[in-house]
C-alpha cells in the first residue's frame, strides 16, 4: 500500500504518516515497510492475530521501543510533519506529547490525586488549586470522578482493575497530549469495565488522536473510524472501519474478519 | 504391547494411589522432623538465653559501666551504647551505598560488563568470613593509625552491610514489573524520576527488610570488632579511641573465671538476642504489609 492510495477522506487532517517503516527485534523483522496515515481527531484500530505487530508498530510511535538495546527501527514516522524517531526533541517530549495506555493497569504506587498529579508535575509548575483543577479534569475526563471524588488521598492500586485502568487513561491525558495510544486497554477487563473504555475512547476523539491495538475484532467494529489489518509484519489493509468489515478488498482481510483464520 | 482396554476394573485406580498417599506420609513425616530438629535448638538456645540472661539483668545493667576483675557490681551501659552508637552509624553509612549500587545493578547495569562484574565481587564480599573483613580493616585502618579505634570498627561493620542492602536492593527492584517502567517512561518521566518516584517506591518494603536484616547481623558481628574497636573498659562516645561494644564484652566475659562477669555476659546475649528478634518480626512485618 502507498500513500496514493490512503483511504482518509478529503477533509481529513493527516496527524501521523508512518512512512516505509521497518522494525527489527535483533535479526528478526517484525515490521515490513509500512505505510499508513492515521488522521487526526479520530480512532484508527489495529487488528491482526498475535504477532503479527500490530503492539510493536505502536510501542515504535512513542519510541518505547528504544528502551530495548536490540530493538531498532528505520523510517519515518511523521507527526505533524516532523520524523519523531530522528526528531532532535528530547525523547521525553514526545512522550509527553504521545501518550500510552498498557495491556495491564499500571496504577504507581502513590496516592490517587499524586498518580494523576505524577505527569503533570514532569512539565507544569502549578500552584495547589490548578493542580487540583487539572486532577480533576483528568478523572472526570477518565469517567472515574464520581467514583473516587472522596478519597483521591487513598492509593491507587486500591482501586479495582477496570477503575485503575480509567485512573491509567485519565494520568495519560492529564498530561494533555495530542495522540494517544492504546496497546490492548481493555484485554485484562470484564465486560462492565471494557464497555466503559470504549464509551470513553468514543468521548476522546473529539480532542486526541487515537490509535488502539485489540485483539477482539468486535471492539475494532465499535470503537474506529479506520482499521488496519495487519499480518505477519505487514500492513495488509488500511480502511474505513465499515468498509474493511462489511466489504474488504483483501482475501485475507476477509478470512480474518469472519473466522476463516487466525 | 499391550492394547489399551475401553473399560478397566471399577477399582483400578486404588493401588497407585496407596503407594502415592504412603509416600505422601513418609515425605510428610520426614520433613517436620527435620524441622522439629532445627526448632529444638532455636528454642532451647532461646530458653537459656532468657533464663540465664534475665537472671543477670538489673538495673544496674543499663546504669553502671563494665567492672574491673574481682569486683562486685558494673553494668553493660558502655558496651550497649557503644554497640548502638557503632551499628547505627555502620548502617547510616553502609545502607545509601548499598541502595545506591543496588539501584545500578537493577537499572542501568542489568547486561554490562561492569554490572556483571560488581554483581561477582559483590557475591564475594557477600559470602567473605566477617574475621577477615576484621583483618582487612585492621590493617589497612588500625595499622596504620596505630590504635584501636571506633572508626575501625564502625568501616568494617559497614563492609559487611553494604553487600546485603545491595543484594537486597537488587532483588527487590528486579520484582518491580517492567510495565510500571514503561508507563512511567510513556509519560514523558527521566530515568531518574522512574527510579526514585516510581520503582524504589514500589519496592520500598523490601529495601527496608534488607536493611533491617544487615543491621541484624551486624548487632552480633564480634569478629570484625575483635581487631578493630576492640573495646574499653571505661563508656566513651569518642570514636578515636577503642570502644566497648556488646559482642567483644560477651567474648571477654563468659570466658572469665567470675561468675558476675559471666552473669553479665548472658545478659549481654540477651540483649542481642532480643534486638535480633525485634528486628526480624519487624523486617517481616514490613514485608509482608506491601506483598
Amino acid at each position: 500500500m502507498d500513500a496514493a492510495t490512503s483511504p482518509l477522506k478529503p477533509n481529513e487532517k493527516v496527524k501521523m504518516k508512518v512512512r516505509n517503516l521497518n522494525f527489527y527485534y535483533g535479526k528478526f523483522q517484525a515490521l515490513k515497510n509500512i505505510n499508513l496515515e492515521v488522521p487526526e481527531k479520530k480512532v484508527t484500530a489495529f487488528i491482526g492475530p498475535s504477532g503479527c505487530g500490530k503492539s510493536t508498530l505502536l510501542r515504535v510511535f512513542n519510541r518505547m521501543f528504544e528502551l530495548y538495546p536490540e530493538q531498532r527501527a528505520e523510517g519515518e514516522v511523521n507527526v505533524d510533519g516532523e520524523n519523531v524517531l530522528t526528531s532532535k526533541e528530547d525523547v521525553a517530549l514526545i512522550r509527553a506529547k504521545i501518550g500510552m495506555i498498557f495491556q495491564k493497569p499500571t496504577p504507581f504506587p502513590m496516592s490517587i490525586y499524586d498518580n494523576i498529579a505524577f505527569g503533570v508535575r514532569l512539565f507544569e509548575n502549578l500552584s495547589k488549586s490548578a493542580m487540583d483543577d487539572r486532577v480533576e479534569w483528568a478523572l472526570r475526563k477518565g469517567a472515574l470522578w464520581n467514583e473516587v471524588k472522596d478519597k483521591l488521598g487513598q492509593s491507587g492500586t486500591s482501586l479495582s482493575g477496570g477503575q485503575q485502568q480509567r485512573l491509567c487513561i485519565a494520568r495519560g491525558i492529564a498530561v494533555r497530549p495530542e495522540i494517544i495510544l492504546f496497546d490492548e486497554p481493555c484485554s485484562a477487563l470484564d465486560p462492565i469495565s471494557t464497555s466503559k473504555i470504549e464509551e470513553l475512547i468514543d468521548e476522546l476523539k473529539s480532542d486526541y488522536t487515537v490509535a488502539i491495538v485489540t485483539h477482539n475484532m468486535q471492539q475494532a467494529a465499535r470503537v474506529s473510524d479506520y482499521t488496519a489489518y495487519m499480518y505477519l509484519g505487514d500492513l495488509v489493509e488500511f480502511g474505513e472501519t465499515d468498509q474493511i468489515f462489511i466489504k474488504p478488498r483483501r482475501k485475507e482481510t476477509e478470512d480474518y474478519i469472519t473466522g476463516r483464520f487466525g | 504391547m499391550n492394547a489399551v482396554t475401553e473399560t478397566a476394573a471399577p477399582d483400578y485406580r486404588l493401588p497407585m494411589h496407596r503407594r502415592r498417599k504412603l509416600v505422601n506420609i513418609v515425605a510428610l513425616s520426614l520433613s517436620l522432623a527435620a524441622m522439629a530438629f532445627g526448632l529444638i535448638w532455636l528454642i532451647w538456645i532461646l530458653w537459656d538465653t532468657l533464663l540465664l540472661g534475665v537472671k543477670g539483668l538489673g538495673a544496674t545493667t543499663f546504669l553502671q559501666d563494665t567492672p574491673p576483675p574481682n569486683s562486685e557490681g558494673g553494668g553493660l551501659r558502655n558496651a550497649i551504647v557503644g554497640s548502638l552508637v557503632m551499628v547505627s552509624s555502620a548502617t547510616a553509612i553502609g545502607t545509601p551505598i548499598g541502595v545506591l549500587a543496588g539501584i545500578y545493578l537493577a537499572e542501568y547495569g542489568q547486561r554490562g560488563w561492569l554490572g556483571n562484574l560488581t554483581r561477582f565481587i559483590n557475591d564475594i564480599l557477600l559470602s567473605a568470613p566477617s574475621i577477615v573483613i576484621g583483618l582487612f580493616v585492621y590493617t589497612v585502618i588500625v595499622a596504620q593509625t596505630r590504635t584501636f579505634s571506633a572508626f575501625a570498627g564502625i568501616i568494617a561493620l559497614a563492609l559487611i552491610v553494604i553487600p546485603v542492602v545491595i543484594r537486597t536492593t537488587e532483588n527487590m527492584l528486579s520484582l518491580i514489573p517492567n510495565a510500571l517502567r514503561e508507563a512511567t517512561f510513556a509519560l514523558g518521566a527521566p530515568k531518574w524520576v522512574m527510579i526514585w518516584r516510581v520503582t524504589l517506591k514500589a519496592a520500598r518494603a523490601g529495601v527496608v527488610t534488607g536493611v533491617l536484616l544487615a543491621l541484624a547481623r551486624i548487632a552480633g558481628e564480634t569478629a570484625p570488632l575483635l581487631f578493630t574497636a576492640l573495646s574499653n573498659q571505661f563508656f566513651t562516645l569518642n570514636l578515636g579511641e577503642p570502644m566497648a561494644n556488646l559482642p567483644v564484652t560477651i567474648f571477654k566475659f563468659a570466658m572469665s573465671p567470675f561468675a558476675n562477669w559471666q552473669a553479665m555476659a548472658w545478659a549481654g546475649v540477651f540483649l542481642i538476642t532480643i534486638g535480633v528478634l525485634t528486628l526480624n518480626i519487624l523486617a517481616r512485618v514490613l514485608f509482608r504489609q506491601k506483598h
